[in-house]
């Protein structure tokens, strides 16, 4: 829609134009804008994929890399969880590839927007993380509450709008990046160790907790707390009934009234002032916005728990009217971006690569013994932009990977009574 | 010919603005207003004439009377907002034009002053808002410095997300939009009028009372028209000034978009717009703006 517009203005105003100067420039601009409408006609220009997604999954350097190896222009396009989600729903021709979270494929795929990835083009395929494709890490089960990737990973067919419930040849995302959330905590404040989310509603921290007010997020991390305290008991976190979203929020309330928050957050940046500024020292929080903190000298843990992690992932998708040039483009991105290079950039950020054995082949192994062994570092670890961002000596947060991603009691997820969970939320910020 | 000219030019005239409008203004309302009777699926909307997004919208709102249900409390604590705001916008508004206007002698001492009041626009919205933090959190300025001359022992954490922080943010984003149209009538207030209250022995409060605040109620009534429609539809500033724990109508209406539940989110936009509208309409009983303009 977007688009149509923006070529339906150039073009007319480009034949006026050129009817009153015929000017060089403007046969040379008339012909830049036939190249993007039909990229067939020009095969030797560079091809150039619209990359949705936010600005978490983005970064300089993997587009300067993907541009040098396969010679494909990345062109972010940077949006909000939520209207990465809008967006697909309601602009889907305003991308070539988009890197979306596996819990809101729920109702994206209905809306029969994607196309689902072939699996013979994806080289490495079969060398997918476990912990996507099975649900499973270093061959244990892990914690399948929610909307656990792979569950919604594979499709019946291409065209398809139900998921399959065994491998098909058909991949709704292809995977990017996950990890484990837990609470961030400011151990210089608190003074002792914090072993349960139930410490999120503890009076001991009246005024300095707070909570994610993305809905559908917050809720994963309230129903974490209520387990914790014995307070109700789910089915399924991730799906909750009606009767288990009630009690869930009417604790929250109660610890609203109470005076409990200080605040909530909705956007990363948030979430750090709070904790940066001392205004909050327990809260939800994202790995990098923890990095974020202690990169200003700060102490900030991501404080493992004995509950263990929710978790997340994203991937890309394709919109269902990629073809031709545009589509073959977006296959060779992903299978650069699985080549290591990228899942390497995103481990050191705190991440988790898609492809795991190509990533360690692109770090050095004392930087793979920190991230992925739980290692103590060897060396200074510096992050992908090279500033320091853990002394020689230091342990990350949770420890290894299988530790971390061994311990995910759920995932991000979109409930059958996602209406009434919002509605619910809305209750609870109004109390 | 020539008068035919004359007859038509106002229209054209006004065609361009008009178009412009029905286009971005009219169009936009007329769809969501549709779109307020749609259903809706977590993926899809549908066009239909169903009235359940209203019917969530004021959900148990009666069943649950006395108690009030979530969307009167938010509507309540919105319109508390927008009075008090309301309140200290138009003092504060009314006194610094009366400044203006009869203090200030000099025209270009009244230009420069004016100008200064247009400060807290220099720079976004959003960076106006965090850079309270600093100054009003726990550890910000504003606390340190009671702490450091012993007014109080404990941090204040009231300054910050809270009541207090909102109205403090609200007013100080909006005086200005009082301040404007106030400066606007008063100064075409003609000075004889006062001189000749005083002539006739009027006090300084009768004078001020029974010439300058009737020859202000235009200006008054358009500050108080931007500055309530602004307070009603806020979201962002009432966010992250109260810690997002405060609820407005536009947050209510932002999450149900985020959650791809158009449909009610806009019933929620047009119960907003008809109780805006019937505040202004109220508004307008007791000041004719078009005849004074």
């Amino acid at each position: 829609m977007n688009d149509k517009t923006k070529n339906g203005i150039s073009q007319s105003g480009i034949s006026r134009r050129t009817l009153l100067k015929g000017s060089a420039i403007t046969a040379g601009f008339l012909g830049t804008t036939a190249v993007t409408g039909f990229p067939a006609v020009h095969a030797d220009e560079p091809i150039t994929l619209r990359y949705l997604s936010t600005a978490t999954n983005q970064s300089a350097a993997i587009a300067a890399k993907a541009k040098e190896i396969t010679g494909i222009n990345i062109e972010y396009v940077t949006v909000t969880t939520d209207d990465v989600t809008k967006r697909i729903i309601t602009q889907p021709d305003s991308f070539d590839l988009v890197d979306t979270e596996y819990f809101s494929l729920r109702n994206l795929i209905p809306s029969g927007n994607f196309q689902a990835i072939d699996a013979n083009k994806v080289k490495l395929v079969d060398k997918l993380a476990t912990a996507i494709t099975k649900g499973e890490v270093d061959g244990k089960k892990i914690g399948h509450q929610g909307t656990a990737p792979h569950k919604v990973l594979y499709l019946e067919k291409q065209r398809g709008k139900t998921f399959a419930n065994e491998q098909t040849e058909w991949l709704t995302l292809i995977p990017t990046t996950y990890n484990a959330d837990t609470l961030g905590i400011r151990p210089d404040l608190i003074k002792r160790p914090i072993e349960s989310w139930a410490e999120l509603l503890n009076p001991e921290f009246k005024g300095k907790a707070s909570i994610l007010n993305i809905p559908s997020i917050g809720i994963m991390d309230a129903a974490m707390v209520n387990e914790a305290l014995g307070t109700v008991k789910y089915g399924d976190k991730g799906n909750m009934t009606k009767e288990e979203i009630d009690k869930t929020i009417a604790t929250l309330i109660e610890a609203k009234k109470a005076g409990q928050f200080r605040a909530f957050w909705s956007d990363f940046n948030e979430s750090v002032n709070l904790m940066a500024s001392g205004e909050t020292v327990i809260q939800s929080m994202w790995s990098p916005a923890v990095t974020a903190v202690r990169l200003k000298g700060i102490p900030c843990t991501f404080q493992p728990l004995k509950e263990g992690y929710r978790a997340w992932a994203s991937g890309f998708g394709l919109p269902k009217t990629l073809k031709g040039k545009q589509l073959d483009a977006a296959y060779e991105f992903i299978n650069w971006f699985l080549d290591g290079w990228a899942g390497a950039h995103l481990n050191r950020q705190g991440y988790y690569a898609a492809v795991l054995d190509t990533a360690q082949a692109n770090m050095e192994p004392f930087e793979w013994a920190f991230w992925m062994e739980g290692k103590p570092a060897e060396k200074d670890i510096l992050g992908p932009d090279g500033g320091l961002l853990e002394k020689a000596g230091s342990v990350r947060d949770g420890g290894s990977y299988n530790t971390r991603m061994g311990a995910v009691a759920c995932w991000n997820s979109i409930m059958d009574e996602n209406a009434y969970m919002i509605q619910k939320w809305n209750e609870f910020i109004a109390a | 010919m020539l008068e035919m000219k004359s007859r038509w030019a106002p229209y054209w005239q006004a065609a361009p603005l008009a178009i412009v409008l029905l286009i971005f203004f009219v169009l936009p309302l007329l769809v969501t207003l549709a779109v307020s009777f749609w259903t809706y699926t977590g993926y899809s909307i549908e066009p239909a004439m169903v009235s359940d997004n209203y019917a969530s919208a004021f959900d148990k709102c009666l069943a649950s009377l006395p108690d009030l249900c979530t969307t009167f409390r938010t509507y309540l604590s919105t319109l508390k907002f927008c009075l008090i705001v309301w309140l200290i916008t138009l003092v504060l508004g009314f006194t610094v034009a009366y400044f203006l206007v009869f203090e200030v002698k000099s025209n270009n001492m009244r230009l420069i002053l004016a100008l200064i009041t247009t400060i807290p626009f220099w720079t976004s919205n959003v960076i106006r808002m965090i850079s309270w933090i600093p100054l009003l959190g726990r550890n910000g300025v504003v606390n340190q410095w009671l702490l450091s001359v012993g007014l109080i022992s404990e941090p204040l954490d009231w300054l910050l997300y809270s009541n207090f922080s909102v109205v403090l943010a609200l007013v100080h984003l909006n005086t200005v939009f009082m301040i404007v149209p106030i400066l606007n009538s008063m100064s075409r207030i003609d000075k004889s009028l006062v001189e000749a209250a005083y002539d006739t022995g009027a006090s300084g409060w009768q004078t001020l009372w029974n010439v300058i605040i009737p020859l202000s109620k235009t200006g008054i009534a358009i500050g108080s028209i931007f500055v309530i429609t602004v307070v009603m539809g806020d979201f962002i500033s009432i966010g992250l000034m109260g810690g997002q724990q405060i609820a407005s109508a536009g947050k209510v209406i932002e999450s149900q978009i985020n959650a791809l539940q158009f449909p009610i989110a806009a019933a929620n936009a047009v119960v907003l717009l008809a109780i805006v509208l019937m505040i202004i309409w109220t508004l307008l009983r007791f000041v004719d703006i078009r005849k004074e303009l």
